[in-house]
């Protein structure tokens, strides 16, 4: 972007690089084999990408969302089920944790999640309340000094392969009376469900955290009780804009395949970069992924420059970013789709990576926020 | 006009339905995840009257209308894409056969192909010409009595499988033909399997041709017919796909309602709000549309009318509605349609091939508006 700093465009290069040589060869495995590499986060580790929004004196890289933002566009143009994992590793659980986390805790966890000892998620959805997140199961009571949670949360990145989770539940019958944990899958009543086969992001694991009277001590609770759900919302925001930046790596991933073909692959007498329906379909592609690109990196310097004047954004971070969300993942899908189309029956075919973009876009359509969702927070700002 | 099913139509509704309620329901969702293609069930399809709708009564055939092709292959496609497009696959070596072939060619494939013993496959695209098939390169040159093939043929569905292969080959510079090839030909073999986006228990392979040796009595109609002969093939066969992608939407249509009837959000069923409703009620229109424009091609076929335009349309709006309605149904659906268990994910996936075979979506525009400078 053309406003991106010195440090900012140098991350972006070494993104680029490190994307391109560690992530890229093993992005069709990951799909195939519906398992994350062994390795990328060791790899993501030492590249100093785990805690890349914590503050230096946890650790951390103590960068912001644009280039948050960055990293997730990188990863997401080679690999979106890397992109993913790594979004529900560091800025799900890390981020989180380094917000609201006390100094205990963050002392306590972050070192091993930074170093990609261990790998985090968060828990939100159950089978029962997805878009309507505040309608949670999810019951934690006191028993002592500890917590006991009883519940099942569902569709969880990184919950079949992680080791602690930000895990939020109801501690009152009041709608906003929720809390939030640090669960470690080794604790009591705590056990990872199956992991579930998808369309797509099939290298990024998603699965089950199923607590059965899990016990959880009252040092693991974040915040006060019952003062989550703000939290939880307004946490959203970067995770909106960073999901956005994997859409836009996706598309532009795509769109770099179907330039490279439709101007080497001849049909009637010339390559098909010279039929206008193609170039359409490119040009809109083209035009499309810039536009949304623009609005994304807009989203994150906005919340970049609100946070460095220390005035949150409130509701119009929500709004930022779902403007930027929207808008992302339905040009994903569609620019995906259209490149799958402009390769043919080969677009078709597992051995070139665009059907496999395809399936990864539709995910952000739904994750984080459906559409309808990211529309209904839209109207909510903007026509009341 | 009369847009209504008459009782035959009714009954080979029904009887798809049965067919695949009994046959392929019970089996499919593991089969697509494991890629697993079941032969014995042509034989079955056969069985059913359903191969051979459309054939002469003397070869075993129904002798009804491509109208009532539509219908079959609209109710297989609801149950299985799979198995509906190597079905449509089966069915286009009948139809060549049928229309141009020898009574001795007749005699030997057609009974056999409609009793669904032996299963088809059709030969045109190769690894450097797709939609611009008229420059392929496969070549069969002539020694006596026999013709010898050499080449490779791209994404052929029900390859390997297949007993009957017809082949596009260049006979000479200007000249393409087509050959009817025995699986057993020596010098015929199958390559590369391709693994797909979707339809992935109807095999894709590579077919090879080294030195193949068929008898020149194998050739359907004359040699340089070919062309014609697959081009005739091709525009029935987008009636064949069209009908393909309106059974897939019907099936997303189907679960996207009844997922969004039990769903509850905010305290209420997810089909009540206007988000949800305006995406069902588009989805229906469309598939209404597609379906008509379909049967309108069908009609015009089996009336003796020119029906290539509107076949195109047909095939044109039914898989970009199908495209459109199946990844619709995955957005209705939230997180649960995009994992594997609840089906609609696999509708999105085969809704994109039919977007890409028998013409691309962007041949259909050039055909129609061919059509429309005509005057
Ligand atoms: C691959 C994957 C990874 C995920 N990772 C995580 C994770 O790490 N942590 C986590 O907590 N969750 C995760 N999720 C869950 C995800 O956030 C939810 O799937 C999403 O919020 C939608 O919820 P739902 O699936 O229950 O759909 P529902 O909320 O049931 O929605 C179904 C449909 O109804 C629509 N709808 C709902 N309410 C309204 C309304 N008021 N107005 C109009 N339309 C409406 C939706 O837009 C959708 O089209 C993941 C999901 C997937 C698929
Ligand atoms: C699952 C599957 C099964 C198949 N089964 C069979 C089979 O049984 N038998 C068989 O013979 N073939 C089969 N095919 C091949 C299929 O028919 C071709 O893939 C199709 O014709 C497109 O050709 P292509 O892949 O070479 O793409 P190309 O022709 O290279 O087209 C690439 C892109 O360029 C566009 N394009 C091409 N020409 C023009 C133009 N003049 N103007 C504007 N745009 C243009 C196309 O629309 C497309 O978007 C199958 C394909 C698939 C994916």
């Amino acid at each position: 972007m053309w406003f991106f700093s010195e440090e900012e465009r140098m991350l972006q290069d070494s993104m680029q690089n490190f994307a391109q040589d560690q992530i890229l060869p093993l992005a069709e495995q990951a799909d195939e084999t519906e398992t994350l590499p062994e390795g990328h986060f060791s790899k993501m580790a030492e590249m100093g990408l785990l805690g890349i929004t914590v503050p230096e004196e946890f650790g951390g890289a103590g960068m912001g969302c644009v280039e948050a933002t960055i990293v997730h566009e990188e990863l997401g143009a080679v690999c979106a089920s890397t992109a993913l994992t790594y979004l529900a590793h560091t800025i799900l659980f890390v981020h989180n944790l380094a917000t609201n986390g006390s100094k205990e805790q963050k002392e306590k966890y972050l070192p091993d999640v930074i170093s990609g000892k261990s790998i985090g998620g968060l828990g939100i959805t159950e089978p029962g309340s997805g878009s309507d997140s505040l309608a949670m199961a999810t019951m934690a009571t006191r028993d002592g000094n500890d917590y006991l949670l009883s519940g099942t949360k569902t569709y969880i990145t990184n919950a079949p392969n992680g080791q602690i989770f930000y895990v939020y539940a109801r501690t009152g019958d009041g709608k906003k009376d929720v809390s939030t944990f640090l669960v470690e899958n080794s604790f009591e009543g705590f056990s990872h469900g199956k992991k579930i086969r998808k369309m797509g992001m099939r290298g990024s694991p998603t699965g089950q955290l199923i607590m059965d009277q899990c016990r959880v001590p009252k040092a693991n609770r974040v915040g006060k009780e019952g003062y989550s759900a703000t939290h939880m919302m307004r946490n959203l925001d970067i995770e909106r804009i960073t999901i956005a930046g994997i859409s836009v790596g996706i598309a532009r991933g795509a769109l770099a395949v179907a330039q490279r073909y439709v101007q080497e692959r001849e049909a009637f007498g010339q390559t098909l970069s010279k039929f206008q329906m193609i170039q359409k379909m490119y040009a809109d592609g083209d035009a499309e992924l810039h536009a949304a690109k623009s609005l994304v990196y807009e989203a994150a310097k906005r919340w970049d420059i609100a946070k460095s004047e220390g005035r949150p954004l409130g509701k119009k971070g929500a709004l930022w970013a779902a403007r930027a969300k929207l808008i992302a993942a339905t040009m994903a899908t569609k620019v995906s789709l259209d490149c799958v189309q402009m390769l043919g029956g080969y677009g078709y075919d597992r051995e070139f990576p665009v059907e496999r973009m395809a399936r990864d876009a539709k995910l952000n359509e739904i994750g984080a926020g459906t559409n309808e969702i990211m529309r209904l927070i839209i109207a909510r700002e903007e026509l009341n | 006009m009369d847009f209504s099913l008459n009782d035959i139509q009714t009954e080979v509704i029904d009887s798809t339905r049965k067919f695949a309620e009994k046959e392929i329901a019970p089996i499919i969702d593991e089969d697509e995840a494991n890629s697993h293609f079941r032969r014995e069930l042509f034989p079955k399809m056969g069985d059913a009257g359903l191969i051979g709708a459309t054939a002469p009564g003397d070869y075993g055939g129904s002798e009804l209308g491509i109208m009532e092709y539509s219908l079959i292959l609209e109710q297989l496609a609801y149950y299985s894409a799979s198995y509906a497009a190597s079905f449509s696959v089966t069915a286009l070596p009948i139809k060549i056969i049928e229309q141009f072939g020898s009574e001795e060619q007749k005699q030997k494939y057609l009974p056999d192909l409609i009793t669904g013993e032996l299963i088809g496959a059709f030969c045109l695209t190769e690894p450097g010409s797709g939609s611009d098939a008229k420059s392929l390169k496969t070549k069969a040159e002539k020694s006596g009595d026999n013709y010898t093939i050499n080449g490779v043929k791209q994404f052929i569905t029900n390859g390997g499988q297949a007993d009957v292969y017809i082949v596009m080959v260049r006979t000479d510079e200007k000249e393409i033909s087509a050959l009817i090839v025995e699986k057993n030909c020596a010098g015929m073999s199958v390559g590369k399997l391709e693994k797909k986006m979707g339809m992935r228990v109807s095999p894709t392979a590579e077919m090879l041709f080294e030195n193949a040796s068929v008898p020149a009595a194998n050739t359907i109609g004359r040699p340089a017919d070919g062309f014609r002969v697959a081009m005739t093939a091709l525009d029935s066969g987008r009636i064949s796909i069209a009908s393909i992608a309106n059974g897939i939407s019907q099936a997303a249509l189907d679960k996207a309602i009844a997922y969004a009837k039990e769903r509850e959000q905010f305290g209420q069923r997810i089909i009540d709000f206007q988000g949800i409703e305006f995406m069902l009620a588009e989805m229906a229109t469309e598939l209404e549309a597609s379906r008509w424009l379909t049967r309108r091609a069908a009609y015009l076929h089996d009336n003796d009318l020119p029906f290539s335009k509107e076949a195109s349309m047909a095939k044109l709006k039914s898989t970009e509605a199908c495209m459109r309605i199946t990844t619709d149904a995955v957005q209705v659906l939230g997180g649960y349609g995009y994992m594997e268990e609840y089906v609609v994910e696999r509708f999105m996936r085969e809704a994109k091939m039919l977007e890409l075979v028998e013409g691309t979506s962007q041949i259909q525009k050039l055909v129609i508006s061919r059509n429309l400078k005509k005057d």
